[in-house]
């Protein structure tokens, strides 16, 4: 499904501020796999995003997806296979526009865009029953301005968009960090749910560890640019905080600064 | 008195093609472009040389969208493939265009390369052409009798003027509502709105920018066209400020009508145009006003339009809280 081979990046290269961001990444996630990556903070999770999102192009090093090399595509090209919900609940959607238009704009993610009526009466039905699954009855508010949401409303309308048109990967970059408690709970829920209606292979960062291990079929560490631990399947049920801990401290051979971790 | 504001109207309702266009690139795309000071003129100018050459005045305006269109799409590419910031970019197409529409006007003279004007006196115009299929209709008697009978002296030498630009611009409205509700018209929006959003969406935000540049240039184009017909002269300097006169039709549009709608927008920005024009007019009727202080009575209406309603609504806001302060203690 999504393949990363040797994958290389360095930041501001022959200056003193040079920094490795990513160094020899390799991963490979099978078609359903739901993946969590934890670290702290420069541990290079986001850059990893932005190298599959195609925000970034690696130094070199290949991204794959369904088999196909697309390194060098533009991100907007490559998004027709990619979902994203980025930290910020701003940025997934446009605010000056209503919610089915928005909706709209994720629905012809993998289509070209024409001249049709974008919010055409038959989409509109569509539209209205995925909503009613988020049960947040955004469904009687189809014509409201986005801008007018809450925070975790307009999580929720991302993360609906993003997997709106079933895409090959779901990137899941900390979108429930800037949440209070019980909304991000709310959001880790619908995510639960929209992973598993479609079977969506996903890699999603988080800072919190105990949801890194509620969710998902594999959890992998980072740090310093490299992936540090890779948990599978089998093991991850019986995995506690504790354990990462400990296992951080025995690879790196220094204590692992919990707070930075936990609280990004 | 009422010649002038029917004329001031008739101009507005032309005027209201550009400020559609502005509010294409300053709302929509989010987009200041500064262009339009020279694609007014690139659609004048075109409109007018191929007049005067002989060629139908429909295909002269076709032409002249054309060109505007042209003239858009280069400031696009300028911003989104040269990277250069996006009022440079309108900057360098506006001072370029100066030149090139010196060119398009020097094509009808003979001796030399450049022009800067076109008089268009004695030819035809989309508007003699109406004129001379409108007057058989007859219509002009009726409605200049029922201003009579409403006791007026002086009434228009004709409407058809009034009601071809009013045709245009409705169906233009139109055109706009609709396009701005497509699939491609929603990406453009969005393009303004979050660019990284619509980007992770499968959009490529360059061509959409390039895309909506051209088509709000070809709008400009289209109004300095009509205009250059309207006024019978074409000039190589009537688009200085237009972009101020395009920006105050939205403002002062918005100000009044609201922005709640698509189609309530584009009706507040060809309504705010007629308003600047009917102001405009009413102010040159001032006995110590020349109509050489036509662009600082411009300033001056755009400076109003955008700090009254401030103040209407800080007044707003004071009494509503004085009116809770006093019905306040129930409420608590």
């Amino acid at each position: 499904m999504l393949k990363l081979k040797g994958i290389n990046k360095i930041f501001n290269e022959g200056t003193p501020d040079e920094k490795i961001a990513l160094a020899e990444i390799n991963l490979h996630l099978k078609p359903g796999d739901f993946v969590t990556i934890i670290g702290s903070n420069g541990a290079g999770k986001s850059t990893m995003m932005n190298m599959i999102s195609g925000a970034l192009t690696p130094d070199f090093g290949i991204v794959s997806i369904d088999g196909n090399d697309v390194t060098g595509l533009p991100e907007y090209k490559r998004s027709q296979y990619i979902g994203r919900v980025f930290q910020d609940p701003m940025a997934g959607t446009a605010p000056t526009m209503t919610i089915e238009e928005n909706l709209a704009l994720a629905y012809s993610r993998n289509k070209s865009r024409g001249l049709r009526i974008g919010v055409a009466k038959k989409r509109r039905e569509f539209f209205k029953e995925s909503l009613e699954m988020l049960g947040l009855n955004l469904e009687n508010r189809l014509s409201a301005k986005v801008g007018l949401l809450s925070g975790g409303e307009r999580q929720a309308l991302s993360l609906l968009m993003a997997t709106f048109t079933k895409p090959s990967i779901l990137l899941l970059d900390e979108h429930t960090a800037a949440l209070d408690p019980s909304r991000a709970e709310l959001i880790t829920r619908i995510t639960k749910y929209l992973v598993d209606k479609d079977q969506l292979t996903t890699l999603m960062v988080t800072h919190n560890m105990q949801q890194a291990l509620d969710l998902g079929n594999r959890l992998i560490m980072m740090d310093k640019g490299q992936i540090i631990l890779e948990v599978e399947e089998d093991r991850k049920h019986t995995l506690t905080i504790p354990d990462l801990m400990a296992e951080f401290e025995r690879i790196r051979g220094e204590k692992m600064n919990s707070d930075r971790a936990l609280l990004g | 008195m009422f010649l002038a504001l029917f004329g001031a109207v008739e101009q507005g309702i032309i005027y209201a093609i550009m400020a559609l266009g502005v509010y294409l690139t300053f709302r929509v795309l989010d987009f200041p472009d500064l262009t339009v000071d020279g694609s007014f003129v690139t659609g004048a100018a075109t409109a007018a040389t191929m007049v005067l050459l002989g060629y139908h005045p429909v295909l002269a305006t076709l032409v002249a969208i054309v060109a505007g269109f042209i003239a858009g799409c280069m400031t696009g590419i300028l911003h989104t493939k040269g990277k250069i910031n996006p009022l440079l970019s309108g900057i360098l197409m506006m001072i370029a265009l100066y030149s090139i529409n010196l060119r398009i006007m020097g094509l009808t003279a003979e001796n030399t390369i450049g022009r800067p004007n076109i008089p268009l006196l004695n030819s035809e115009t989309i508007f003699s052409k109406f004129q001379a299929f409108w007057s058989n209709l007859g219509i002009d008697t009726v409605l200049n009798n029922l201003l009579s009978s409403m006791g007026l002296q002086k009434v228009p030498a004709t409407w058809s003027v009034m009601i071809i630009v009013l045709l245009i611009t409705i169906v233009i409205k139109l055109l706009a509502d609709w396009f701005l509700k497509t699939e491609v018209g929603l990406a453009i929006r969005a393009t303004g709105d979050n660019k990284r959003m619509i980007r992770s969406f499968s959009a490529n935000t360059d061509t959409l920018i390039i895309l909506g540049l051209g088509l709000s240039n070809a709008l400009v184009a289209f109004s300095g066209a009509l205009i250059a017909q309207y006024s019978k002269f074409s000039d190589v300097s009537m688009g200085i400020g237009m972009i101020v006169i395009g920006l105050a039709s939205v403002i002062i549009g918005e100000a009044i009508f609201g922005t709640k709608t698509i189609i309530r927008t584009t009706f507040a920005v060809i309504a705010g145009a007629v308003i600047y024009r009917i102001i405009l007019a009413l102010a040159l009727r001032v006995d110590f006003l020349d109509s050489g202080d036509m662009k600082l009575i411009t300033a001056v209406i755009v400076i109003l339009a955008l700090i009254l309603p401030q103040f209407i609504n800080k007044g707003k806001e004071r009494k509503r809280k004085a009116k809770r302060a006093q019905g306040g203690k129930g409420l608590a």
